[in-house]
């Protein structure tokens, strides 16, 4: 029995992302000159010992994969047999 | 007794030695701390240098603030010992929630490396006091991601309680908001910024001195409060 943690991590979209625009500008200049936006985040994959409970997930993702002054995330606990 | 001022290494900080000298050039005593530390070796101060600090992993700043000195550097800063964080120092301190808001990429996205020109806006805290508000001193800024961010609620605090410490004056070179180049906490003890004052401590290397007074107002306060000096 073990787990999967997954958690994405996007800007807030508040926020300027840099590398979304400069990705943008790159995949206009590739011909894909109808994407108007793109915001770039995180996906962290973290197999777990054992089960674990929502809450923890959602603390590890609290508390360092995120920074919550400037990122929203989701967290998704998978179990696997 | 000349005033002991701990600077921390954390693997990947650059600036660590600069910042030591120029302690010791306002005429302090350097203590280098290791970010493995969990004693702060009774230093009176400390100084979190730049640099790319765990390769900037994860996000900058991210990994160091859960460095066991940055434990003890979080309990005494609440005790309030006299914490200054320089660019990747400023980071890690927003990382550790000791000051508001974050640094993110430069908003042209590119990494700059210029002299700078801050305006001074509060000389209430331990590293700003010989300094006068309303100056200006000139210091290197070098950063990729200094762009300071917070939300509106935390900028309209930072103005209204006189928070916002330097200001880009002459252009603003990273997207910052409100042209916010450092902030200091509510005790006025933690004081965070991009640019470096450490580089700009001797003629022969820096664009000035004017750094300096960083150094020299935390060592004069100390003095001044009673620390032992």
């Amino acid at each position: 029995m073990g787990a999967r943690v997954v958690v994405d991590v996007m800007p807030k979209p508040e926020l300027l992302d840099p590398q979304g625009q400069a990705i943008r500008k790159a995949l206009g200049r590739l011909g894909f000159d109808s994407v108007s936006s793109v915001r770039q985040g995180k996906r962290f994959e973290l197999e777990v010992d054992g089960d674990i409970d929502e809450a923890t997930a959602q603390q590890m993702a609290e508390t360092l994969l995120a920074n919550t002054v400037i990122e929203e995330f989701r967290v998704r606990v998978e179990r696997t047999p | 007794m000349k005033a002991r001022i701990g600077v921390v290494t954390f693997p990947g900080s650059l600036d660590d030695r600069d910042a030591a000298r120029a302690v010791r050039l306002a005429g302090g005593e350097p203590v280098s701390l290791w970010h493995r530390d969990s004693d702060l070796a009774g230093v009176s101060a400390v100084v979190l240098p730049g640099g790319f600090s765990y390769g900037d992993y994860l996000r900058c700043g991210a990994i160091a603030r859960f460095s066991p000195v940055m434990d003890a550097i979080i309990a005494a800063a609440g005790d309030g010992l006299p914490v200054l964080g320089i660019c990747n120092g400023f980071q890690v301190l927003c990382e550790s929630h000791l000051l508001p808001g974050a640094l993110i990429r430069n908003d042209h996205r590119h990494f700059v490396c210029r002299d700078q020109a801050l305006r001074i806006e509060c000389t209430d805290t331990p590293w700003t006091r010989e300094l006068t508000v309303g100056q200006t001193i000139v210091v290197p800024v070098k950063n990729g991601e200094g762009q300071y961010c917070a939300d509106a609620a935390t900028l309209a605090m930072l103005e209204a309680e006189n928070r916002v410490v330097f200001r880009y004056t002459g252009g603003n070179p990273n997207g910052s908001a409100a042209d916010i180049a450092g902030v200091r906490n509510a005790a006025g003890n933690v004081v965070g910024l991009m640019p470096h004052p450490e580089h700009a401590v001797e003629a022969l290397t820096g664009p000035s001195t004017d750094g300096l007074a960083l150094f020299t107002s935390v060592l004069r306060s100390l003095t001044r409060t009673g620390v032992p000096a």
